[in-house]
């Protein structure tokens, strides 16, 4: 993070985007996930299919869309539908990754946008709420999050379960009805790449961001994290990365 | 089939589905007739104090904005809204005149938390706030366009956002596995924009349909305003292009711009500063209250907002649309 060559937007983006495959679906929603689609698009995913909740399909990123909905989300694409169309999509198995986001997470990859506080209603902070998170998050096979990294947001317990993860551990998402074989697979911060451990569903440190110690992450994690003895660095944005970032991707800087 | 868990928030209308076929039966007319209205008069006749009502698709997007603050001239008061949003429900909601909330989504998304949700959700002044999914919302409309009173899902299974609902877990009569009902939502008035209608209120959209058809189906009244308004040869030349059949609507109004400071796809993009300009003055109470004074309260009409829009500006955002290459 002392590096200057690029912000902490650009390395959420530049780390996201590896994780992009090439002929794979993937959810995406507003702000890094576009950028990050985007940017795969140009480089290791030509045909990467973004879907977009109320209704794009394949849209070709030329343009970064400000809404989910607007119509750059279908732009040169393959199909443009309804909401009902794309989560009955995914409901039938059809959508391999989704992208989510948060203002809290927990140790299981549970994600809250939906309050701040103890209490539903009035609640002490009133944040927008599920949008298509939760069903995202309940029907897409793997989900990646991209969050900032702090105490504040890595926390012991969520204050609202607006998007399920692990729920409270191994067998918790098949126990409430959930389809098996989904959950979080990634999350991507700030500080770190991380994942989530196969027996305890519980989140695994993977690798951390260039010039970030284990100590930093783990100061910054308000729960206990798995660390494995063998923690690599991230490799950090390259300068082909940035160049089609800033000079393709958001031309105009309306994220990065 | 046994109810194994209940959410605790409240179900604001029964799907009564009789009572709904009976509705269709007896206030829908099949006659066609020129429905073609003003904002005021469509309002006026459709949207009453305390109705349940929703919009599609949202705030930034082929959304009926012209609808959405005509409501707000006329001083309709004590709305219970279904679904999600962005500038529409925030202009709902700093004027001041939502009662109940059954909530997706309210924010400005690349701009970020809501500001007018907070201050309305936070004092209290929205009464009662209950928790859904986009999907689940969007499949609680097509439940009531199949004529069905719930719907089984996948989704909102095992995490807060089901408790605050009003939806039930059962455990599936074939299966054994654990599903969630979602309630047929029907909507004393929903409101649509689309790209052209004809007078009697046949609607063809371009683009992607959002959650328009089921919308309309489960509207027990349905406000429609368009872009333009063509001869009925034209929807009888491409049948194929009509997502909502005129016996849906009850009144047409012409909107051109409608989805001003929204987009409408292929015909003109977002209005980018205007979209800001709201993020802005909605951080503060005084804010809001200017801004719904500049823009709606002292303006007679959408004739009039467009005029204090400019020409020149609504050029511009035709010459930013998105186009078929």
């Amino acid at each position: 993070m002392s590096e200057e060559r690029y912000n902490p937007t650009e390395l959420l983006i530049c780390t996201a985007s590896r994780l992009m495959e090439d002929e794979v679906t993937a959810f995406i929603g507003t702000g890094i996930p576009m950028l990050a689609a985007a940017l795969a698009q140009r480089r290791q995913a030509p045909n990467l299919i973004p879907i977009f909740e109320f209704g794009g399909t394949g849209a070709i990123l030329e343009d970064l869309p400000m809404a989910v909905g607007e119509a750059r989300t279908f732009h040169k694409g393959l199909a443009a539908s309804g909401i009902c169309d794309i989560m009955e999509t995914a409901a039938r198995g059809f959508i391999d990754y989704g992208f989510l986001g948060g203002a809290q997470i927990d140790p299981y990859g549970n994600l809250n946008s939906t309050i701040i506080g103890p209490r539903h209603h009035p609640p002490k902070v009133r944040l927008p709420g599920s949008g298509g998170a939760n069903d995202v998050g309940s029907l897409c096979w793997r989900t990646i999050i991209i969050i900032r990294h702090s105490r504040r947001t890595f926390v012991p317990k969520v204050d609202f379960i607006t998007t399920p993860g692990y729920l409270t551990g191994p067998g918790a998402r098949e126990e409430a009805g959930l389809p098996p074989g989904t959950g979080p697979l990634y999350v991507v911060s700030t500080l770190a790449l991380l994942g989530f451990d196969e027996e305890s569903k519980r989140m695994k440190l993977l690798k951390t961001q260039p010039g970030v110690t284990v100590d930093q992450v783990v100061a910054e994690t308000g729960f206990e994290l798995i660390i494995p003895s063998q923690i690599e660095t991230n490799e950090p944005p390259s300068d082909e990365e940035l160049r089609i970032l800033r000079e393709e991707v958001d031309r105009q800087r309306l994220y990065i | 089939m046994r109810v194994i868990e209940s959410g605790i928030g409240e179900l604001i209308q029964i799907p009564d589905m009789n009572a709904f076929r009976e509705w269709n039966r007896t206030q829908k007319s099949r006659k066609l007739v020129d429905k073609l209205m003003t904002e005021q008069e469509a309002i006026r006749r459709f949207v009453y104090d305390g109705c349940y009502i929703g919009t599609e698709l949202y705030g930034t997007v082929r959304c009926p904005m012209s609808l959405v603050r005509e409501v707000i001239r006329q001083g309709i008061k004590d709305l219970r809204v279904a679904g999600q949003g962005v500038t529409e429900l925030d202009l709902w909601l700093a004027a001041g005149i939502v009662k109940t909330l059954d909530i997706t989504y309210i924010g400005l998304e690349v701009y970020g938390v809501s500001s007018a949700l907070r201050r309305a959700v936070e004092s209290g002044q929205v009464e009662k706030v209950v928790e859904w999914s986009n999907g689940g919302i969007s499949w609680r409309f097509k439940a009531a366009a199949m004529g069905v009173p719930f719907l089984p899902v996948r989704s909102m299974l095992g995490s807060d956002t089901f408790k605050y609902s009003a939806a039930k877990i059962v455990e599936c009569p074939f299966t054994g596995e654990k599903v969630a009902l979602l309630p047929a939502l029907i909507l004393d008035v929903g409101l649509i924009h689309v790209h052209r209608a004809d007078r009697y209120g046949n609607c063809q959209i371009e683009g992607i349909t959002g959650f328009a058809l089921e919308m309309a189906r489960a509207s027990k009244r349905l406000i429609i305003s368009a872009e333009e308004i063509v001869p009925t040869e034209e929807i009888r030349r491409y049948p194929d292009r009509t997502v909502i059949p005129y016996y849906l609507v009850d009144a047409v109004v012409h909107a051109p711009f409608g989805s001003h400071p929204g987009e409408m796809a292929y015909r003109y993009c977002r209005d980018e500063p205007e979209i800001k300009a709201w993020v802005e003055a909605s951080k503060t109470e005084e804010g809001a209250r200017a801004y719904l004074k500049e823009w709606v309260y002292d303006l007679p009409d959408h004739q009039a907002y467009l005029k204090k829009v400019g020409r020149e500006r609504l050029d511009r955002l035709v010459e930013g649309r998105e186009r078929r290459e």
